[in-house]
């Protein structure tokens, strides 16, 4: 196989504590290694810096949802497409790509591994066929649990043990990668055109609460020993107000901490950070946020920035998207799922001129700048909820430069821009925890060992982008930033040049990435035993047909784990 | 020697039933449990007189039969020689095979289109316009205390429709028949409207003046007419406050709808009368989709070009107009000069001049069985049947995919639609160089 060495560059690397220094890097048969033989290809990477792969950890890029945002928004399409070309399908992009020209534009960025955050267990066959039809970086998904019929009765009837068996199983089964929770039990609630506003609410006809529920699967998530802890998009998304739910959401699995470690993730936080009481004296909640996250070691962050986009949102917190489309009078998409789950799709545009979007624009900010440790942030724009992922390199230079965020800032709603604290922070981000919020802590939260870094024995999956760090002044040059981090000057995936220049030179398949999760034997039988009659029951397919088999993915990568029962 | 298959898939209608019993012996089928009358007949003759065995080509107006290698080399020579090939059909096979005709389309620069074109394209143009409210069947047999069929018969076309996810299936919240009320609208008394609780006779093409006359009585806004498609207005505003009075409603449509004067516009009126509803209570919106893997054929093609349906790949990326780019009109206009059918029988069902063009352009067929397309076709590839010879994905009509089994070996030789289309999809990047 091959062998590249990549020579000269400013490498960034915080997983290995490398900041900026010069270090050849070399790589054979896929992966980061000592030396390579003179046969090697030589990249010179002279006044480039060189970092591990991007990796994302939660953006909406396939399944059941993705593609109903598709079908939802031919206009999407029509004025962003990409012809056909010797090496690459063709395709259409903006807000919603179709799947090579969503593999294809990650690559051009550097990004090499992605995960879907969002998969109805029972259409997890879907998302799978289009993960297998996305090309060059490596995939995962993410099932939805948090309005699951029977965890919630499991829990009800507190029945600990037998609903973690009947986890691993699930995960096992649809070969998912983690626990996802979406508004728990809010979803389950819409079923019935319902709505759940506090934590300690009681679920219709479940009597079990949206707390129980992330208490619940925390403690699973916990015994299950599951590589990335539970994934929370917590209730009251998008309401004024509702950072005191994200905070009591964080605050409810304090205590299961295991050693200060992270027992949650919450995700696209901007979306949860609204303080005020109306959309009237909408404010941010990001300092309040951002204060408990920096009191407590247990809790980390992804962001969900908003771009300023024309853009598709969706997400399996249904009731929220007919919220959503009651303010917007947008077409909207619903689509419940039996005994699991929904989502909710609604076009959205956000604009520099509207307050709400300016204030969510600054939280976003604010949250990457006030939470003072890096590693308890990821950045994503939540893609396609808060503006494309083709939009993360506009992200990197509003963090990156203060410059760049004063002349955004200069264009939002004046009202907006007086009641943010974002003018006065003049925090600006290093490459170094660039490199640490979009690979390195990314990587790390998922559990994936051989990725995120550049050591000996790591996957040879390299961003290499043309950006002078010397003579590097970030605040001023927040447009060189965002013109590299637009087009990685090269992208390696697995050891081999897959992007040049920002084009694709070799579109091969990425891995996908699953639990394999065990549990004692007897734990799993009288699990199962009970399952098979309350499955037939609750859906309208046979338990042997929910099953994915293996060879069902293209590249299988499957992470053993074993459970604590 | 005997064996049964259980939890097989039945490739038919829409509703995808996936718990068919299976007993083969001898390399035959030999029983057929839990299927309906429709499924039946189809196990039992699917290995008819009609199959065809062979590959063929036509020379001088006769059919020849030849290898499978001959036949896939002609086809790729008469799509890699065309301007502007059509690629159709393609809702009974797998997503697997389907993936490869957008791939060969995209890759010969002509259209790719589905049987959607002549059923439910209305009802997609009106997702375009409005959004769908809907759900899986999972949450009407759990939760469904309304069910309405409207210009649908769901007991011929889908016959274990009611059984397995409406009126009759025993669900979570709802166990019995009697838990839920059953309405049909329908131009005539069909045998669904026969077991309907109240069964509403329409004037055949004015179910958009219905459907708008139920949104106003949904709105409460009066209607000032005596009656509309023939429905007296008490009876249209009994009906809306039967919708905003259940718990959860859902409204399945059929061609009856798609297909009547107005098209999409009757759609638009349908799926904004459920959108509106939601402001009042819960209610979804499903279409009765026909072939077993229709519903996939839009997934595919939508995941990878971004459209459903009609995709034109001339100028070498996804281009979608339906109306331009769907099948009946590019027939129509004889824009075409290949065309490329996959499990359907388009001369069978199109209008005249439509097929006029078909006759007088190469077409290759690609199908288990003779129908009046392979007759006219010039190229015949026989193939093994999905779902009982090969397996493969479908999709549900609510899109949840399942894997169909095989369930005996085809035919010796007989390859999948998969297959053969890989192979004409390799020769075509051959030819094309
Ligand atoms: S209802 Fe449809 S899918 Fe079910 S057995 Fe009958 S034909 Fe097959």
């Amino acid at each position: 196989m091959s062998e590249i060495l990549i020579k000269n560059g400013f490498v960034f690397d915080p997983l290995n504590n490398i900041n900026g220094e010069k270090i050849d890097i070399a790589v054979k048969d896929g992966k980061i290694v000592e030396k390579v033989s003179s046969k090697a290809k030589v990249i010179d990477a002279s006044d480039m810096i060189v970092m591990p792969g991007g990796v994302d950890i939660h953006s909406h890029i396939a399944g059941s949802k993705v593609n109903a945002g598709r079908v939802l928004r031919p206009e999407d399409h029509v004025k962003d497409f990409e012809v056909k070309t010797k090496i690459t399908r063709s395709g259409v992009g903006y807000s919603v790509p179709s799947t090579f020209t969503t593999g294809y534009r990650y690559a051009k960025m550097g990004y090499t591994t992605v995960f879907e955050p969002a998969t109805p267990p029972l259409k997890t066959r879907h998302t799978h066929e289009e993960l297998r039809d996305i090309p060059i970086i490596d995939k995962g998904c993410f099932p939805l649990l948090g309005n699951n019929w029977f965890i919630m009765e499991y829990l009800k009837e507190e029945k600990l043990e037998e609903c973690a068996a009947y986890i691993s199983w699930l995960l096992n089964a649809v070969k998912g990668y983690a626990i996802k929770i979406v508004n728990p039990g809010g979803t389950e609630a819409w079923g019935w055109g319902r709505e759940i506003a506090y934590l300690d609410e009681e679920i219709p006809y479940f009597n079990v609460t949206p707390k129980e529920i992330v208490r619940w699967l925390c403690k699973i998530n916990n015994i299950l020993n599951l590589p990335h802890p539970i994934h929370v998009h917590t209730n009251n998304l998008g309401k004024p107000g509702n950072y005191v739910t994200t905070i009591e959401t964080m605050d409810a699995v304090k205590d299961l901490s295991k050693d200060g470690e992270v027992s949650i993730h919450v995700t696209h936080v901007q979306f949860n950070g609204f303080a005020g009481t109306s959309w009237l004296n909408l404010a941010s909640g990001a300092s309040e946020i951002a204060d408990y996250i920096n009191k407590n070691t247990h809790v980390e962050i992804d962001v969900g920035q908003i771009t300023f986009a024309d853009t598709t949102t969706m997400t399996a917190d249904g009731p929220f998207q007919y919220i959503l489309y009651l303010l917007s009078r947008e077409k909207w998409v619903n689509a419940d799922v039996e005994a699991e789950t929904g989502a909710g799709i609604v076009p959205f545009r956000y604009k520099k001129s509207n307050y709400v979007n300016a204030i969510q624009w600054g939280i976003g900010l604010e949250l990457a700048l006030l939470i003072k440790d890096p590693w308890k942030i990821h950045m994503t724009t939540d893609h396609p909820n808060g503006g494309p992922f083709t939009h993360y390199p506009k992200v990197i230079a509003w963090l990156m430069s203060g410059k760049a965020r004063e002349k955004t800032i200069n264009k939002i709603n004046k009202n907006a821009k007086r009641r943010l604290d974002l003018p006065g922070i003049d925090r600006e981000y290093t490459l170094y925890e660039i490199a640490i919020i979009t690979r390195a802590a990314t990587a790390k939260s998922l559990g994936l060992k051989n990725k995120g870094h550049l050591g000996v024995g790591a996957d040879a999956d390299i961003a290499i982008y043309d950006l002078n760090y010397k003579k590097l002044e970030s605040s001023k040059d927040y447009k060189l930033i965002k013109k590299a981090f637009k087009r990685a000057a090269y992208t390696i995936k697995n050891g081999e040049i897959v992007a040049k220049n920002g084009e694709i030179v070799d579109s091969s398949k990425g891995k996908i990435y699953w639990v394999n999760s065990k549990v004692a034997d007897d734990i799993q039988k009288a699990m199962l035993s009970n399952l098979k009659t309350k499955f037939e029951d609750y859906y309208t397919i046979k338990m042997e047909n929910y099953v994915i088999n293996e060879s069902y993915l293209r590249n299988s990568c499957m992470l053993n784990v074993q459970s604590e029962v | 020697m005997e064996k049964t298959i259980y939890n097989a898939v039945c490739t038919i209608c829409g509703c995808c039933c996936d718990d068919l019993e299976v007993k083969v012996g001898d390399g035959k089928i030999v029983e057929v449990k839990n299927a309906c009358a429709i499924s039946l007949s189809k196990f039992q003759n699917y290995n008819s007189e009609e199959r065809i065995i062979k590959p063929m080509i036509k020379k001088n107006g006769e059919f020849k039969e030849c290898s499978f290698k001959e036949a896939a080399e002609k086809a790729s020579m008469i799509l890699a020689e065309a301007e502007y090939p059509l690629i159709y059909g393609l809702s009974l096979t797998s997503t697997e095979a389907i993936g490869k005709a957008v791939e060969l389309a995209e890759v010969l620069g002509g259209v790719i289109d589905n049987t959607t074109s002549v059923c439910h394209g209305p009802s997609l143009i009106g997702v375009h316009d409005i959004g769908v409210v809907t759900c899986t069947l999972g949450e009407i047999k759990n939760r469904a205390d309304l069910i309405i069929y409207w210009a649908s018969n769901p007991v011929f076309s889908h016959p274990r429709h009611l059984a397995r996810y409406t009126i009759f299936s025993k669900g979570k919240f709802r166990k019995e028949r009697k838990e839920r009320k059953l309405i049909v609208v329908d131009v005539r008394k069909t045998a669904t409207a026969k077991l309907a609780d109240i069964f509403i006779q329409a004037i055949p093409n004015q179910d958009y003046e219905l459907l708008s006359a139920l949104r106003m009585a949904v709105k409460g806004e009066e209607i000032y007419l005596d009656e509309v498609a023939g429905v007296p207005v008490n009876k249209i505003e009994e009906l809306a406050d039967l919708m905003i009075s259940c718990e959860f409603g859902v409204l399945f449509f059929g061609l009856g709808l798609t297909m009547s004067l107005g098209k999409s516009r009757n759609i638009d009126a349908a799926l904004s009368l459920v959108r509106d509803l939601n402001e009042k209570t819960k209610f979804l919106i499903m279409p009765m989709r026909g072939h077993y893997n229709v519903t996939g054929a839009n997934e595919v093609i939508a995941w990878q070009t971004g459209y459903p349906f009609a995709v034109d790949f001339s100028q070498g990326y996804p281009k979608y107009n339906p109306g331009e780019t769907t099948t009946i009109e590019l027939l129509t206009r004889g824009e075409c000069d290949a065309a490329l059918i996959i499990g359907s029988d388009p001369a069978a069902h199109f209008p005249v001049s439509a097929v006029k063009h078909l006759m007088k352009i190469p077409v290759i067929t690609i199908d288990p069985h003779k129908n009046a397309t392979t007759l006219i076709s010039n190229v015949v590839i026989p193939t093994a049947i999905t779902g009982i010879e090969v397996e493969g994905t479908v999709y549900r009509m609510d899109g949840v995919p399942l894997e169909c089994k095989k369930l005996v070996e085809p035919p010796l030789g007989l390859k999948s639609d998969e297959e053969i289309l890989t192979e004409i999809l390799a020769n075509v990047k051959k030819l094309k160089g």
